[in-house]
């Protein structure tokens, strides 16, 4: 009964830091529509829609009724499905599994945030044990902060290998029009923006932004008819961690290695840094592009900051990471992991315009939380056997 | 019961996260939260495929999922679908308001759905689901759905 799966249809929004003009049901709907649109299919042939978003964000909770204006969910199976900041690319692999068990043909997977509409450090604080760490911690940033910290200690890397890949990334969004900040930065203006929790600087950091992803994933038997060049899904993996802020190895994406190594066992892959055509990385800070691409196995430890600095992570370089501009240049939280998703179809499927990086054979998408967990797939253009 | 906490000093945190939220109400609803404080008057989109005319406004026909362009007047009259009462006077409860308090479902003419609203001018007693109602405006009014201050029975 098994299925291989293909995504056969993407869309998004224009991502912008807040959209008064719509509600979070209309916001949705723009990026259903043009997913529709896309795959050049009607409502009526989505069997089933998995749709997320970041608990407490919006303070709605049962945003899969609420959503049904805008997802097209009235009377379809609708299923919601929130995990953090892996939500997008759980909700990929959610839907993957979905139309691989055979009982879905075509499945419709949204993720939709309105950071515009919270207060994002108070919501993401109830992540954490209440006993424990939020009596003395809160947010998102000092994690990560912790994180760059040990890394740098450990390997020699400094806030300037950093900030060549906010650099890099913000470079990269100037090509994606749905890029929320779409305007390079140099390397002083990184290292010279404010301190925000040492050492992340404000232009090493996401943004905060509204914006929605929509993308359609069909089974073997249809795939092909629905469009020339499906992007085959050739694996997926998931890894959680930590309970207590205590248990992670500072400095190492530990859940980034588990699920790279599943995946590239699973697939064959045996040197990723040559098959590999492109990642698209939940990068919520620059750090991140140097620790996270050693964890995947790219380079080795400590050799990420030299691989980013010759280029080999840029447009036309051997690797190019992120072409989108990534997360540092737009992060609609609910939205990002399926973005990431969505930008590694697209490249596969040869749609990612003037960001298309040629010849894409394979790319990897990933996902990652708060509480440095990782979510990642490996996308194809040759079906899988 | 009591054996269970017997010799066990109870520790208890109490949360302190504040999340305040503000939400875009969105150029369609605004549309009608504009006319109903500058105007006094309930305006709806109506769904160009299907017809249908949708109270609370709202830009997409859900089951034909088009986009609702055109706007039509609706009265301020209509009929109760259906109603509770609240009799304790809970904190979701707006201070102005004191129990008995009557929430009715009412569908005004012109509309296909049903608008949630309070009854007022009227003992829960002398509520029927079918009574005709009529919208009171607010005198202060803000832009926001309680610019209409209740609905009252029509005489």
């Amino acid at each position: 009964m098994a299925k291989r799966v293909a995504i056969v249809g993407t869309g998004q929004t224009f991502h912008k830091s807040h959209r008064p003009d719509v509600n979070g049901q209309e916001l949705i709907n723009e990026a259903v529509q043009r997913a529709l649109v896309d795959a050049n299919l009607k409502m009526k042939d989505i069997s089933a829609i998995l749709i997320g978003n970041m608990d407490h964000f919006e303070g709605i909770n049962y945003v899969d009724c609420w959503s049904v204006d805008g997802s097209g969910g009235v009377m379809k199976p609708v299923i919601k499905l929130t995990t953090g900041g892996t939500t997008g690319a759980s909700l990929a692999i959610g839907g993957y599994h979905m139309v691989a068990s055979g009982m879905f043909e075509k499945v419709l997977i949204i993720g939709w945030e309105k950071n515009s509409e919270s207060d994002t450090t108070g919501a993401i604080t109830t992540a954490f044990d209440p006993i424990w760490d939020r009596q003395v911690f809160a947010g998102a940033i000092s994690g990560l902060a912790a994180e760059a910290q040990g890394y740098m200690a450990r390997f020699g890397a400094c806030d300037r290998d950093a900030a060549r890949v906010s650099v890099r990334d913000r470079k990269h969004a100037t090509n994606n029009p749905h890029a929320q900040l779409r305007k390079e930065v140099t390397l002083e203006e990184v290292l010279a923006s404010p301190m925000l929790a040492d050492p992340i600087h404000l232009l090493d950091v996401c943004p905060r932004t509204d914006g929605a992803c929509a993308v359609i994933m069909a089974n073997e038997d249809v795939a092909g008819k629905i469009c020339s060049v499906p992007d085959w899904i050739w694996a997926t993996a998931a890894r959680h961690s930590y309970t207590y802020l205590g248990d992670g190895d500072w400095g190492r994406l530990t859940s980034m290695e588990k699920c790279s190594k599943e995946i590239w066992k699973k697939t064959g892959i045996k040197e990723p840094r040559k098959e590999i055509d492109v990642i698209e990385m939940y990068q919520p800070y620059s750090f991140a592009g140097l620790i996270w691409i050693e964890d995947m196995g790219i380079v080795g430890h400590g050799e990420a900051p030299q691989y980013i600095w010759d280029g080999n992570t840029d447009m036309g370089g051997e690797l190019p990471v992120n072409p989108s501009g990534g997360v540092i240049a737009c992060n609609p939280i609910g939205a990002t992991g399926l973005i990431r998703c969505a930008e590694a179809a697209m490249q596969v499927m040869g749609k990612a315009d003037a960001r298309q990086v040629p010849d894409v054979n394979f790319a990897v998408s990933t996902g990652f939380g708060g509480c440095m967990w990782t979510d990642m797939l490996l996308h194809g253009k040759k079906k899988p056997n | 019961m009591a054996d269970v906490f017997k010799g066990v000093e109870p520790m208890v945190y109490n949360s302190k996260i504040s999340v305040p939220y503000s939400w875009w109400a969105g150029d369609t609803a605004s549309k009608f939260f504009i006319s109903l404080r500058d105007d006094q008057k309930i305006i709806a989109p109506r769904c160009g495929t299907c017809g249908k005319v949708f109270m609370p406004p709202r830009k997409i026909c859900p089951a034909c999922f088009t986009e609702n362009t055109e706007w039509v007047d609706i009265s301020n009259e209509g009929t109760v679908i259906s109603y509770s009462v609240a009799r304790r006077q809970l904190e979701s409860i707006p201070v102005d308001k004191k129990t008995p308090v009557i929430w009715g479902l009412i569908k005004l003419d012109g509309a296909d759905t049903a608008l949630m609203h309070y009854l007022g001018e009227v003992k829960p007693e002398g509520v029927t689901i079918g009574m005709r109602v009529k919208a009171v405006f607010a005198d202060s009014r803000t832009g926001t759905i309680r610019d209409i201050s209740h609905f009252k029975p029509v005489k």
